[in-house]
């Protein structure tokens, strides 16, 4: 699938979080994307200044919509326009689809797969959990979700109503936890991380996305539980 | 630490270069020998430009500058990349 630039059109904006927006792009020339890819946003100031970031893909159908969930960093170039100002009937330049390292295919291998999410992390995970419940695929799918409350989870009602006999989701929060929550509050750790995912014995290939600490922190801690290094794909979205 | 992202962060550039994805590819280290994922490189963003470096050794492997219209590629620091994985 060649990436090319392609002209998007906001059809709808909606608060995901309460830091972050869900987009919905009308993209007439959008080619289709695999589960995990991203695309590249680039906006132009007045001056001619320009700017780009990538965006993970959360959901698009070829030829329509393209659905992204972008999370506002405050110190961004582009996250607090995309957040803040933004609105339907505006025109994006994105490039796209990106990436097949960090992507998941369908009937690819039937080994398990885990997947852990730090924030807005979550976001190519979740295309793959969609892509995994519109294939039937009954590889074993486990999600590990590390939002700071309950408010800041990204496609909360979705991976709900996903979660199933072959897609498990567990959540650790990190500031507060819903109310009746019978585990711990706090950040995630190698103890929680090794208890609530796929032992190395059963050969996942595990997803990780995140924060670049978080990324890192994890990606060192599977190692240290005996995941192979071949195993373990990352994506580091930046900060700390 | 310094902020840095990965190798995934080069799709978009490489793509104006290549005419296949090179982050899934294997690029090896011209100073380690590592062979990776191009997508598991370390990223380095605030320099003019991107700079990734290699995950083991921090040698420079791809360094690429864009300014308007032009574009500059540097990949002096890889051996090899494999392009059919």
């Amino acid at each position: 699938m060649r990436s090319t630039w392609h002209s998007a059109t906001i059809v709808e904006t909606r608060a995901e979080t309460p830091h972050s927006v869900r987009m919905t792009l009308a993209v007439p020339t959008w080619p289709g994307s695999e589960p995990g890819s991203h695309l590249d946003v680039r906006l132009t100031a007045p001056d001619g200044y320009q700017a780009s970031r990538s965006y993970s893909v959360a959901s698009s159908s070829p030829w329509g919509h393209v659905v992204l969930a972008i999370d506002e960093l405050p110190d961004g170039e582009v996250s607090p326009f995309l957040v803040n100002e933004a609105r339907p009937g505006d025109t994006l330049e994105v490039h796209g689809p990106l990436g097949s390292y960090f992507v998941w295919r369908p009937g690819q291998n039937d080994r398990p797969v885990q997947l852990i999410a730090g924030g807005s992390g979550v976001v190519p995970l979740y295309a793959m959990a969609v892509a995994h419940d519109l294939a039937e695929d009954t590889t074993p799918f486990q999600l590990l979700y590390s939002v700071r409350t309950p408010a800041d989870a990204f496609f909360a009602a979705e991976l709900t109503e996903l979660a199933g006999p072959s897609f498990q989701v567990t959540h650790v929060y990190t500031r507060q936890a819903p109310t009746g929550w019978p585990g711990t509050v706090g950040r995630l750790t190698r103890d929680t991380l090794a208890a609530s995912t796929i032992p190395p014995s059963e050969r996942p290939r595990v997803y990780v996305c995140g924060s670049t600490g978080f990324a890192e922190t994890v990606a060192t801690w599977l190692l240290d539980l005996g995941h192979s290094t071949t195993d373990i794909l990352t994506e580091r979205f930046g900060g700390l | 630490m310094p902020n840095h992202l990965d190798g995934n962060a080069l799709a978009g550039v490489l793509s104006d270069v290549f005419t296949m994805d090179v982050t899934a590819a294997r690029g090896r280290c011209g100073s380690c020998g590592r062979t990776a994922p191009v997508a598991e490189a370390m990223v380095y963003p605030d320099a003019p430009g991107l700079v990734a470096r290699c995950a083991s050794c921090d040698h420079v492997l791809v360094v690429v500058v864009t300014a308007g219209e032009r574009l500059v590629l540097s990949l002096a620091g890889l051996d090899a990349i494999d392009l059919r994985v």
